[in-house]
């Protein structure tokens, strides 16, 4: 399948074998609790502990990078958001440039946000690339007792999403065929968009009208009780997965506490 | 198998003056195979959906009753485990629509067949089984995993009719399950079904030639109400073929004298030499004159959309040049009112190709981008929704059309801005005989008033009976990544 999040760890890795739930829940609780701290150490040792753990879900850290590749920009301009816009601009100074004086207090601020970024974005990653759609779904439904009419739903659609892409080529090439184009006019360009995007969100809706028929044929969301075809189970391994998340997120938080560089967020 | 008996039946959508279908009394009987004909808007999708049990009591009015093996389909939604059945069939319907790819629910091919169970309740260690049961009944040559991102058009359809076989409906129900398809998918699906010996089957079709070895009984319904004809093809085909043929049912023997040119075409309105679209077009070479219908074939994957988008100046060829109207700028360096000026292009899907709510207004966007005066604009738009029967339509949005309806408004549009060249990607797919008719003579006159046509087809009556000239393109070099689809007439 042509989707972006496609599966590309090796599939027997021993973290990458654990429950999609499991995963997803030891990412958030892990990840969520460092957002607490300004500070760049708690990020940075959170941000050693998911790159050491990376070779346990079988992806190479070539594959990582591949994929977090997009972050880079965003650190990018998070360092050059704070050197134009910090209000405190303590420390020593390091480049003289008027009003955007760099100094050592508005590197640490920037890197402390890049490392947060970092920190709460690879985990994410990680459990994306080695979960397939289909197993998040079921374990969704099975695991955390999601409705499937949301879960199943939501997989139906995103198997649509790839016909996007040439739809939208389509539509954009029939406007040009139609006699309308923008040239070289900002104003009539946003309009072309924003037309050929109504466009796509009504043969969009359409088609998944469709789909919402011939899913309603097939019993779906019938009230009867469903069966699973695919079995995921929640094992002892799996709740020893998160419980880690929590200790380890807890013990970091506890490391820059108790080195006294702790700077709450409010 | 199931026993199907309709009394008085009838529909009304809910905010509709007129019933959708009425007045139906008929009865089959176990393990019949009904071919259900009728004119455009008969009500034959309607009927089709009561008998899924897809007609729910809010979205509409029902008349008479409707029964499958004794229940009414409302009630008894859907199909029943067929675990409490004494042949191991259940009651109840299962129903393919036309569009494989909304009809696919999951990632992979054997998920997909397991969705319906799983939603039956059927045991697990149950599911695999009839999985692979119904994959060899449908005879879907690929392991359970294959993605079902990667299957073809006509693979696609076989797996969607994989999907409610597994369900074993005593009743199979097929509205139109070969209109999307190009001829070697539609060839698959015949193949499936005619492989099929265990329902009783109600198939929509407005190929009836293809459809016949199929079915044993034709019931046609009567626009407005009641059953016009019923009994074996033969019989009715002899009583009411030509009527039937005139409302647009293909009825088998009933051809088209050729229209074809008598005049060698004039000088070329456009000339590709060895264009070329990477991964999507090998180098071609050729050239449309004035006064000449081509007709571009080829199988599957061999580029042939893609051909029709460079010569419409819609795509930049990767590689060779198009040259055009004596213009020294390639057709897509034009600016696209000078574009449709000279070239038109019709789209395998109109919808994609409408931008306002209302048909006028439809007809009238070329004109006014190519600067004509409102009195101009009005007398165009005028002239066109009379020549292509538009006019009662002329207020309606159009998404709310009809198949062919649709096709008629985006060919007219393109004839909107007078252009010398149409290029039109399969312009007659999965259009009705009447609609057919009108756009090969349509054609035909324009090819005589001196336009260059080039018409992108798979259809091999259109190429034997106003095609000039043919130019097959290649073999297939991978899969044509631009949408196969095709929204095709609704009934």
């Amino acid at each position: 399948m042509t989707l972006a999040l496609q599966a590309i760890a090796d599939p027997s890795a021993p973290l990458a074998r654990r429950n999609p739930v499991a995963k997803l829940a030891a990412a958030l609780l892990f990840s969520l609790p460092l957002i607490s701290t300004l500070d760049p150490l708690t990020p940075a040792i959170a941000l050693a502990i998911e790159l050491a753990a990376v070779p346990f879900f079988g992806v190479r850290y070539a594959t990582l990078v591949r994929r977090a590749w997009p972050l880079l920009i965003g650190a990018f301009g998070l360092l050059v958001t704070m050197v134009l816009f910090a209000a405190e601009r303590n420390g020593t100074l390091l480049l003289d440039l008027g009003p955007f004086d760099v100094t050592t207090g508005v590197l640490t601020a920037a890197l402390g946000l890049i490392l947060r970024l970092f920190a709460v974005a690879v985990p994410g990653v990680l459990v994306f690339a080695t979960t397939d759609p289909t197993d998040l779904a079921d374990a969704l439904v099975q695991n955390a007792k999601a409705p499937a009419r949301f879960a199943i739903g939501a997989l139906a659609a995103f198997r649509l999403l790839p016909l996007l892409g040439a739809e939208w080529q389509m539509l954009t090439l029939a406007r040009r065929a139609r006699g309308i184009d923008a040239g070289h006019n900002p104003v009539a360009a946003l309009r072309l968009f924003v037309s050929t995007a109504f466009a796509l969100l009504v043969g969009a809706l359409r088609r998944g009208g469709r789909l919402a028929v011939a899913m309603d044929a097939r019993g779906f969301d019938s009230g009867a009780p469903r069966s699973y075809a695919r079995r995921q189970i929640f094992r002892p391994a799996d709740t020893a997965l998160v419980v880690s998340a929590v200790a380890l997120s807890t013990l970091t938080l506890a490391v820059t506490i108790s080195l006294g560089l702790f700077r709450p967020i409010i | 198998m199931s026993e199907v008996v309709l009394r008085g039946f009838g529909w009304r959508h809910a905010g509709r003056r007129a019933w959708a279908v009425r007045d139906v009394d008929l009865r089959i009987a176990h393990g019949e195979r009904v071919l259900l004909l009728g004119p455009s808007g008969a009500g034959k999708s309607t009927l089709l959906a009561a008998l899924a049990g897809l007609l729910p009591d809010d979205s509409g009015e029902a008349a008479g009753t409707i029964e499958i093996d004794g229940l009414d389909p409302r009630t008894h939604r859907g199909v029943r485990s067929p675990e409490t059945s004494a042949d191991g069939w259940s009651s109840g319907a299962g129903i393919v629509f036309q569009d494989p790819q909304t009809q696919l629910v999951m990632a992979r091919s054997g998920d997909d067949v397991a969705f319906g169970l799983e939603n039956r309740g059927v045991p697990p260690a149950r599911i695999w089984p009839w999985v692979s049961d119904a994959l060899d009944r449908v005879g879907f040559p690929y392991p359970i995993t294959r993605s079902t991102a990667a299957l073809s058009g006509g693979e696609a359809q076989r797996l969607a009719l994989a999907g409610v076989l597994a369900l074993r409906p005593g009743l199979l129900l097929l509205d139109e399950p070969t209109a999307n398809l190009d001829p070697d998918g539609a060839a698959l699906i015949r193949e499936s079904l005619g492989s099929l010996r265990d329902q009783t089957m109600i198939l929509v079709e407005h190929r009836v030639a293809e459809a016949l070895p199929l079915i044993d009984r034709v019931v046609v319904l009567e626009p407005g109400g009641g059953v016009r004809a019923d009994g074996p093809p033969e019989l009715v085909f002899a009583a009411y073929g030509d009527r039937l043929a005139d409302e647009g049912v293909w009825v088998p023997g009933f051809t088209v004298p050729p229209l074809k040119s008598g005049r060698t075409a004039g000088p070329d309105l456009v000339r590709a030499s060895q264009v070329a679209v990477a991964q999507r077009l090998a180098p071609v070479s050729l050239g449309v004159g004035e006064g000449e219908v081509l007709a571009v074939t080829g199988p599957n994957g061999a580029g042939k959309s893609t051909l029709a988008l460079v010569l419409g100046g819609l795509l930049a060829p990767t590689g060779g040049q198009v040259r055009g109207f004596g213009d020294d700028r390639p057709p897509h360096r034009w600016r696209a009112a000078t574009l449709t000026g000279r070239i038109g292009s019709v789209f395998q899907n109109p919808e994609h190709q409408f931008v306002t709510a209302r048909v006028a207004d439809e007809l009238a966007v070329g004109p006014r981008r190519l600067g004509r005066s409102a009195d101009e604009v009005e007398r165009i738009v005028d002239d066109l929704l009379d020549q292509l029967r538009l006019a009662k339509l002329a207020g309606a949005n159009p998404y709310t059309l009809s198949g062919g309806e649709a096709r008629r408004l985006s060919v007219a549009t393109a004839l909107a801005t007078a252009p010398r060249l149409l290029v039109l990607d399969e312009p007659t797919f999965g259009q009705d005989r009447r609609t057919w008719i009108e756009l090969i003579t349509l054609l035909s006159t324009l090819r005589d008033d001196g336009h260059g046509i080039v018409a992108v087809t798979h259809d091999d009556d259109f190429v034997q009976t106003v095609a000039d000239r043919t130019f097959p393109l290649g073999t297939a070099r991978r899969r044509d990544p631009l949408p196969q689809r095709h929204p095709g007439g609704r009934s």
